[in-house]
């Protein structure tokens, strides 16, 4: 049986890991690859690097630090942030990361979906989605899920649900799946938009944004029919430690590597 | 001991280098004949589609000279399926070191199968591996988790050193002669994939 998978997130910001709430306030959590190798030992499933830095210059040093990660861990990881082109995403690879996720650029051209699953394969081609719960009413349909952009600084009309399912038919292989409502929140994952995208959906979706006891993994594993659950905070600040959490989902009958 | 990693543009084979230095040994990328036929162990990875991967290693002829391999090979993933007799992936007449065909998860007459929401098309994340079967698995225990990420599988077969269980039982690694292979990615599978990695260097 394939296993439910843990991930923690480490969110760069000129090359430290850093960690805020509701996509803001951000403090540093560390040196990222201290932090990979520590999770990487500790059992974690996958590492999830998503580079926040403001501006292009600062981005160029991603790569050696993405080649520094790589060649000390020996599990999958996956790299985002600023993604916006296929040599980007050559760069990255090359550098050791085993997939990318993109989420602004991709929104606003589509396309550049397709040409990574074509180029790259869809497994190496992670959506990721920042939503939020619009209750303003701004939307004409009425209020729901809805896409955010540029780190969550930017609304669209677009529902997330829809957007996912676009995103699979246009090759992509995973959804990471970010509520902001819940970000760094730590009271649970956004189980309704979580299971309602995991249902729609044939490829595996990345529950993020909220845990912060291991009830709340158990929780989007089952109620949210989450294939993983990535976390931040809980993680870089000792506040669930991965080998307890797994013997606890186990015990909970929830498939996990131990 | 030289090392040569088949080159042949079939996805990242940076991770594969990687691992392989971890272990202590430091891998050559090549697609050349020559340097292929030279060296010790053989290691022919790949992720991407069967049929333009067949269709590289054609025209650079390495369909033949991987055939005449006499010294252990190692394939991985789709390096495993193009070992394989043909994949339905792109109706693609593959290598056929193992007389296997490899198969889509989801029968084409039963594409409703997979949209229950439970069962996803790839299989992506960590499964168990079952009836071990080779030295290649030695210190490494029954049901350990390895790291897949895979469409397609092997069928059942005589050849098979170990089974996975997704959907319906497959091979997920297979030995014949000189010739080995894996579904799942040692160099992704933390420390049960090192070990397995280290097998195939001391075999």
């Amino acid at each position: 049986m394939l296993s439910k998978r843990i991930i923690p997130c480490l969110d760069i910001k000129d090359g430290r890991t850093v960690k805020g709430v509701h996509f803001e306030h951000l403090r540093d959590a560390g040196d990222p690859v201290e932090l990979a190798i520590h999770y990487s030992e500790a059992g974690a499933d996958e590492l999830v690097f998503l580079d926040i830095s403001a501006t292009e210059e600062k981005r160029k040093t991603l790569s050696q630090l993405v080649n520094k990660i790589a060649s000390k861990i020996n599990i999958p990881f996956t790299v985002g942030g600023g993604i916006r082109s296929v040599e980007d995403v050559e760069l990255l690879l090359d550098s050791g990361a085993d997939k990318i996720s993109v989420n602004t650029a991709a929104f606003k051209h589509p396309e550049l979906i397709s040409k990574l699953a074509g180029r790259f394969g869809s497994q190496c081609v992670v959506l990721a989605i920042d939503t939020q719960f619009d209750i303003k009413g701004n939307f004409e349909k009425g209020s729901d899920w809805l896409v955010h952009l540029n780190g969550g600084r930017m609304r669209t009309t677009k529902r997330a649900l829809d957007w996912a399912i676009e995103g699979e038919k246009l090759g992509a292989g995973e959804i990471l799946l970010t509520s902001m409502d819940n970000d760094g929140a730590k009271n649970g994952f956004a189980l309704e938009i979580t299971k309602q995208i995991s249902e729609a959906v044939n490829i595996p979706v990345i529950a993020s944004g909220g845990a912060g006891k291991m009830q709340d993994f158990k929780d989007v594993f089952t109620k949210g029919k989450a294939d993983a659950a990535l976390a931040a905070s809980v993680f870089h600040f000792k506040e669930i430690e991965i080998p307890d959490l797994k013997t606890y989902l186990d015990k909970n009958n929830i498939c996990v590597r131990i | 001991m030289k090392a040569v990693i088949i080159n042949y543009h079939a996805g990242n084979i940076r991770s594969v280098t990687f691992a392989l230095e971890r272990i202590g040994v430091t891998p050559i990328l090549s697609d050349n004949a020559e340097e292929i036929r030279s060296a010790d162990k053989v290691i022919f990875p790949g992720v991407g589609e069967a049929s333009s991967a067949m269709k590289y290693l054609k025209d650079k002829k390495l369909d033949t000279v991987i055939k005449e391999l006499k010294q252990p090979l190692f394939g991985i993933c789709l390096g495993m399926q193009l070992l394989c007799k043909s994949s339905e992936e792109g109706n693609t007449e593959c290598l056929g070191i193992f007389d296997v065909p490899v198969r889509h998860f989801i029968s084409p007459d039963e594409p409703s199968k997979s949209k229950s929401g439970d069962i996803k098309v790839p299989q992506i994340g960590w499964n168990k591996i079952y009836d071990l079967k080779s030295p290649l698995f030695n210190g490494i225990k029954e049901n350990e988790y390895m790291y897949f990420v895979h469409g397609y599988y092997a069928e059942k077969n005589e050849h098979s050193i170990a089974t996975a269980n997704y959907i319906l039982e497959y091979s997920c690694a297979l030995h014949k002669d000189n010739f080995y292979a894996a579904q799942f990615h040692p160099e992704k599978s933390a420390t049960a994939g090192e070990k397995l990695l280290k097998n195939f260097f001391e075999l």
